[in-house]
């Protein structure tokens, strides 16, 4: 191919190859040099070098190789330009040996390991979460700081800033890029899957029709399948893995026609997608099958209990009840009682729930599920007034326009509905 | 490479000097200390006495002003600092932890510039 070959195909080959080497390239990269930032950088620069030669000269046989090599000559020059101001001779010295010993051949097995360090040098504790989503969307998971910041609509500026911050924090205070020690690694891994998790509920609650967003959801499953894949028979992974192929099968059927949140009850469950509910399932019997119980599990199991029911009257909601309970205990977060309270009105009644519920009153006060599920009670125990009143202040706290307009709808029929 | 750990805590925070507790809070330091040595992670360590014989200074145009107490006025008060050298964040994070302080108030671990030096 001695053509010139057309710009706009080599930049989507070149996003093709950004978006399923990426993260194996820069992880390899900070390997070898030690350096987030120097690796970023270097990456960088091969990609633009490759716009240019690929054009002139068409796609090399293995793209991903090509680049690999080129940016590690890039780093090599950086380097030099650097040592002009500041002596970093025995810094050199070390990548021209990293580059005389090209690692890729063959070496599989350090490879995923490097590729392991990342993700935990990403997601370490001492960078905040929010830190660490950008950082693992753009490093892990190869997607541009354009789209990561379009995602969390925040500027280019921003987001940029937020990445050069972090690797900056990363160099600078010596985050080592190592896969934590044994006794370290269940703390860590709940810090990854955290990340991961957090990822994943930005998805969710901001799924509202924003075309123009990379699914964030989607990138959250990517990720923790490659979690999985280089740590595996790993109880919580695959309980967090299950749990966002059951949430997303539901996804399709979560809006309607005019945009408008669709709750469980009312969802078409003919339409929930059989193939991601079959793989959840799977995946949460063999999780809990190792009988290392944790908190992802316990949600998807609760994700599988309505996925495996044939309509809403007939869940489990006893079951649900129960294994709510048991996510508080080892997690004592008030929204999971939300929830168990949710089941007790199916189980024992809306009488019995709306008494638990007072108990939340303090905790909860700027929630607004909380109000949104008060306003239900209410209504089934036929108190239209305190019912309209919940709604109203539930509407108020409600940021997705999709929920108002379905809390909207629900306070203008719950007075027609109580007769 | 050197990391310093800043102690902030409350005083009030803190066993009192009279208290049952105090013994066991000087016994955790001391064991900590030792911990230190034997790991050879110690540069430097010190308790500080109390902010409120802290004096702050600043000079602006050729003139020295002083003030009485600390630079920050806050319930937590810098009450001692540790200075480590570790191979990285994660090992001075566990250090850290150690500090019988932390259990009441918290520390502040930052690493210490070394201007190329070595």
């Amino acid at each position: 191919m001695t053509d010139m070959v057309d710009e706009a195909a080599i930049r989507t080959a070149i996003a093709g190859v950004v978006r399923g080497d990426g993260g194996r390239l820069l992880s390899s990269l900070v390997a070898n040099l030690r350096d987030f930032q120097l690796a970023e950088d270097s990456l960088q620069d091969a990609l633009e070098s490759a716009l240019i030669h690929w054009t002139r000269s068409g796609l090399p046989t293995t793209p991903a190789a090509w680049l690999m090599q080129t940016a590690r000559r890039k780093a090599l020059d950086r380097l030099r330009r650097a040592a002009n101001f500041r002596s970093k001779s025995s810094q050199i010295a070390l990548a021209e040996e990293i580059i005389r010993a090209d690692r890729d051949a063959g070496e599989k097995e350090a490879i995923s390991d490097d590729r392991l360090r990342l993700i935990f040098t990403c997601c370490h504790p001492a960078l905040d979460s929010r830190t660490s989503v950008a950082l693992t969307l753009r490093s892990v998971a190869g997607l541009t700081t354009e789209e990561i910041a379009k995602a969390f609509l925040v500027s280019n500026e921003a987001m940029a800033q937020r990445l050069v911050r972090a690797r900056h924090k990363i160099a600078q205070a010596n985050i080592p890029f190592e896969v934590p020690r044994p006794e370290t690694m269940a703390e860590r891994l709940d810090a990854v899957l955290t990340v991961i998790y957090l990822i994943f509920t930005e998805g969710h609650s901001s799924s509202d029709g924003q075309l123009f967003r990379i699914n964030l959801c989607e990138e959250a499953i990517r990720l923790v399948t490659i979690l999985a894949d280089l740590l595996p028979d790993q109880p919580e992974i695959e309980g967090l893995t299950a749990l966002m192929l059951l949430h997303t099968a539901r996804t399709g059927t979560r809006l309607s026609g005019t945009g408008e949140m669709i709750c469980l009850e009312d969802q078409d469950r003919s339409q929930w997608d059989s193939d991601r509910i079959a793989a959840g399932l799977e995946l949460i019997q063999r999780a809990l099958a190792r009988k290392s119980v944790g908190q992802y599990q316990l949600q998807a199991a609760i994700a599988a209990l309505h996925a495996e029911s044939p309509s809403f009257a007939e869940t489990d909601w006893a079951q649900i009840a129960l294994i709510y309970a048991g996510l508080f205990d080892i997690r004592p977060n008030p929204v999971f009682e939300l929830n168990r309270i949710v089941a007790v009105s199916y189980s024992q009644g809306a009488e019995v729930a709306l008494v638990a519920l007072d108990g939340l009153a303090l905790p909860l006060s700027g929630y607004q599920p909380y109000y949104a599920v008060r306003a239900d009670l209410l209504v089934r125990l036929g108190d239209r007034e305190a019912a309209g009143r919940a709604y109203r202040r539930a509407i108020d706290l409600s940021s997705s326009p999709a929920e108002r307009q379905f809390l909207k709808r629900k306070a203008n029929v719950a007075p027609r509905d109580g007769e | 490479m050197k990391y310093i750990a800043l102690i902030y805590s409350d005083p009030a925070a803190a066993p009192a000097f009279d208290s049952p507790e105090f013994g066991a809070f000087m016994a955790s330091y001391h064991a900590a200390n030792e911990r230190y040595s034997k790991d050879a992670v110690l540069v430097l360590g010190e308790a500080l006495k109390s902010a409120s014989t802290a004096t702050t200074l600043r000079v602006r145009g050729g003139r020295t002003e002083t003030m009485d107490g600390p630079f920050v006025e806050s319930k937590e008060q810098l009450g001692g600092f540790y200075v480590f050298d570790c191979e990285n964040l994660d090992e001075a994070l566990k250090y850290a932890a150690m500090i019988p302080a932390a259990q009441h108030g918290a520390v502040e671990v930052r690493p210490i510039e070394d201007y190329g030096r070595s």
